[in-house]
């Protein structure tokens, strides 16, 4: 590279200089198609930008920002981007983009819920977030309002993305073992489930919200009865033992059921949204409207043991109503404790009864005072109630309706409320005093008397007897033995080889002899009558008069 | 003044190819032995230079904010960016690993954007300051260049590897194209530098004899 020293400067290149030149070379293709390729990404999630939304949760437990994902039908449709808390500090709010095709989730009416593993009511739900961390599930609105800030759901709804099927309303005196995601049952197959439940707004009642889904919901008609199947439905009524259950799940979960009766002309398919009555079990759903109650009371004069609230109350052995209470009172004039026990009776039960006895009294049913005479009426001609046994085995009882003509005659007062009905000692109580009389009676009999002249018979016939032993048996022997004797002499009298029968032979024999000679003789006679006067002529053939032989 | 003339000064040209000192008066610029082509300074240095300078820097954009892989673990996805990735290894402990990849990844590039840049500069405007320090970052440029490839060969890797259906998966993403994009134009920057053009300034009559050669 050294060489000999030249003074001269430098002289620029001229190659050098070209370069420097500016010139539009075809090496700016590439950082402008970088810049294209760059707006066109940035075009590209402009486009793809959905709406942001902000969902306000009470925990922020399982949301992660930049993880979580918003899920729909196990498709993505959005992402946490951050999670905060609120100003107030009472909650915690997470803000969601959403995908451009998920922009229907910003409808007012949107829902939105943590999807986390729950072991609950029907079962156990979203095991795969164990592994895969919990996400946020959303189910699009019907509104037509958007909004940018929404509420999320403590539990998922029981209910998504559209089902198809129809809510019903079903109003009950309280809860029992119900809970929302409580199955609902048609022919023990689940059909649907509690949605949801509130109570009714005057705090009387709870109305609770099912879904059933279609095509189910087309069982529901007006005129299904609804009733809660939730746990073991052990019974020990005056009937006996029964034990009911619905599906194991509604055990432990609880359930309702529903079924139409039978006989069901002109049914039409409910309406989505109707009300119907949540009965307390299928025997009440099922039996017939029981319309307007009729509250009665009866006084009773005996023990009631086995009598309950809620027993049973027959008219003519056909259940009308049920006893609703039994109170203990006090008889200043008798001094005693009798029992007040009111009933509720349900005439419309009498079924054809009832109406007939209405046209035919052309009573009308929601006058009191009608009532209470015609129920004196019955009263006269003898209608007592009375406590029976119902089960000997539980010693239930139930409250019986009945006409005993024979009964004592009773004031009725028309005026008195509540109308009271006497009543007569139950059938076990009737029983108990009959067996008493019948025991009094067999005290009353002279027994020790007839004990002791029984003895006295008793101690002579013995004696008889032994006389009769001591005397007359020997006696008895002894001739016994001479008959025994006589016959076995007669026997061999008469023996074949006895010479008495030999005797008797010969002396048959000479009596034949002797009977023909007096034949012959009077053969003879006959024919010669004179002989007799003459003696036998000396011509006479002598073999005539000879013995003949054998 | 006894510095030995430069090659420039003597019209001569040296051929890259096989190393004969060629005649740079001559029109044509073609080695008399090998027939390689020969330029007294690289054609267009500095425009390339600065074209992929920028086309790497339009590039580092979407390198860092895209994802560059898309872990699966037990079916649930989680995409992560460079960035992302070093603070996730840095909170998990692992303080080297995420050192390594964040100068790998992120200081690397961002190094050589800064001093590719401060060479263009100096250059262009014929600037005579710290000359020998400037050669050798660009040296130092030069070297560090294909370890930003680091990150594109480990996606790869672990891409290929990692493929146990539903247990875990691990699924490049586009931002690493467009990572290894950035390695590869800074790298073509780096190329298209002339270092001779940094001391083409007027310089001190002292350095004379330290004229870089390549």
């Amino acid at each position: 590279m050294k060489s000999a020293a030249t003074e001269e400067p430098p002289v620029p290149d001229p190659s050098v200089v070209k370069t420097r030149r500016f010139n539009v070379s075809m090496v700016w293709i590439v950082p402008i198609v970088a810049v294209l390729v760059g707006i066109s990404l940035v075009v590209h999630n402009w486009l793809q930008q959905g709406p942001t939304i902000q969902i306000t949760f009470k925990t922020g437990e399982g949301l992660t920002a930049n993880k979580t994902e918003v899920k729909y039908r196990n498709v993505v449709i959005g992402h946490v981007t951050t999670v905060e808390l609120s100003a107030d500090q009472k909650s915690v709010t997470a803000t969601v983009n959403l995908t451009k095709q998920a922009e229907n989730f910003t409808r007012e009416d949107s829902t939105f819920w943590v999807v986390r593993a729950r072991i609950g009511a029907g079962g156990i739900s979203g095991i795969d977030t164990l592994l895969s961390g919990d996400f946020i599930g959303a189910d699009a609105g019907q509104s037509h309002t958007r909004a940018k800030s929404f509420t999320g759901l403590e539990m998922p709804p029981p209910i998504t993305y559209g089902e198809p099927g129809k809510r019903f309303t079903l109003r009950t005196s309280d809860l029992g073992s119900l809970g929302v995601g409580s199955p609902v049952y048609f022919r023990k197959i689940p059909v649907g489930q509690v949605v949801s439940y509130q109570l009714a707004e005057d705090g009387k009642g709870v109305n609770v919200e099912v879904f059933v889904q279609s095509p189910n919901d087309a069982f529901v008609t007006d005129n299904t009865r609804f009733w809660n199947a939730s746990g073991i439905d052990l019974e020990a009524g005056a009937n006996g033992f029964a034990v009911r259950t619905e599906a194991l799940s509604a055990l432990l979960v609880g359930g309702i059921a529903f079924r139409t009766p039978q006989y069901n002309p002109d049914d039409k398919v409910a309406v989505e949204d109707r009300v119907f009555e949540l009965f307390e079990d299928e025997k009440t759903a099922l039996s017939p409207p029981k319309g307007r109650p009729q509250y009665l009371a009866l006084r009773f004069d005996q023990s009631l043991r086995g009598l309950k609230v809620g027993a049973p109350v027959e008219f003519q052995g056909l259940e009308i109503g049920e006893v609703v209470s039994i109170n203990l009172d006090f008889d200043v004039e008798k001094r005693s404790f009798p029992l007040n026990v009111g009933i509720v009776i349900y005439p419309q039960r009498l079924g054809k009864a009832h109406t007939k006895l209405l046209q035919a009294l052309k009573h009308d049913p929601d006058d009191e005072q009608r009532a209470a005479q015609l129920l004196g009426m019955f009263i006269n001609n003898g209608l007592r109630a009375q406590a029976r046994s119902g089960n000997l085995l539980t010693g239930q009882l139930y409250v019986s309706l009945d006409f005993d003509p024979k009964a004592p005659k009773v004031e009725f007062d028309p005026t008195a409320r509540p109308i009271t009905i006497p009543t007569v000692p139950g059938s076990l109580e009737q029983l108990q005093e009959q067996f008493q009389a019948m025991v009094e009676r067999i005290n009353r009999l002279p027994i020790e008397r007839i004990a002791n002249n029984l003895d006295a018979n008793l101690v002579e016939l013995r004696k008889g007897l032994q006389q009769f032993n001591s005397r007359t048996l020997p006696g008895v022997q002894g001739t016994l033995q001479e008959v025994s004797k006589t016959l076995q002499s007669a026997n061999s009298t008469l023996a074949d080889d006895s010479p008495q029968r030999e005797q008797l032979t010969q002396t048959l024999d000479e009596l034949g002899r002797m009977s023909r000679s007096l034949r012959e003789l009077a053969d003879y006679l006959g024919r010669n009558p004179e002989s007799l006067l003459r003696g036998r002529p000396k011509d006479a053939p002598a073999d005539t008069l000879t013995p003949s032989r054998n | 003044m006894n510095r030995p003339p430069l090659a420039s000064e003597l019209k001569l040209v040296l051929c890259h190819a096989c190393g004969k000192a060629c005649d740079a008066s001559r029109p044509r610029h073609h080695c008399e032995r090998c027939g390689a082509p020969v330029h007294v300074r690289k054609t267009d240095s500095l425009t390339r230079t600065w074209a992929y300078l920028i086309a790497a820097l339009v590039f580092y954009v979407p390198a860092n904010l895209l994802p560059v892989m898309n872990t699966k673990m037990l079916g649930s996805g989680d995409d992560s960016t460079i960035m992302s990735g070093v603070i996730e290894f840095w909170s998990h402990g692992a303080w080297d690993i995420a050192l390594i990849i964040f100068i790998a990844s992120i200081a690397v590039p961002a190094t050589k954007f800064v001093a590719l840049a401060l060479l263009l500069i100096t250059v262009q405007r014929g600037s005579t300051w710290a000359q020998k320090e400037r050669s050798k970052l660009y040296r130092f440029v030069e070297l560090i260049g294909y370890w930003s490839m680091l990150d594109v060969i480990v996606v790869a890797l672990v891409a290929a590897l990692v493929k146990f259906q539903a247990l875990g998966d691990i699924e490049p993403r586009p931002g690493i194209l467009f990572f290894g994009l950035v390695v590869v134009f800074t790298m073509l920057a780096a190329m298209s530098f002339d270092p001779r053009m940094i001391w083409d300034s007027r310089q001190p009559e002292e350095r004379t004899d330290e004229v870089s050669s390549h």
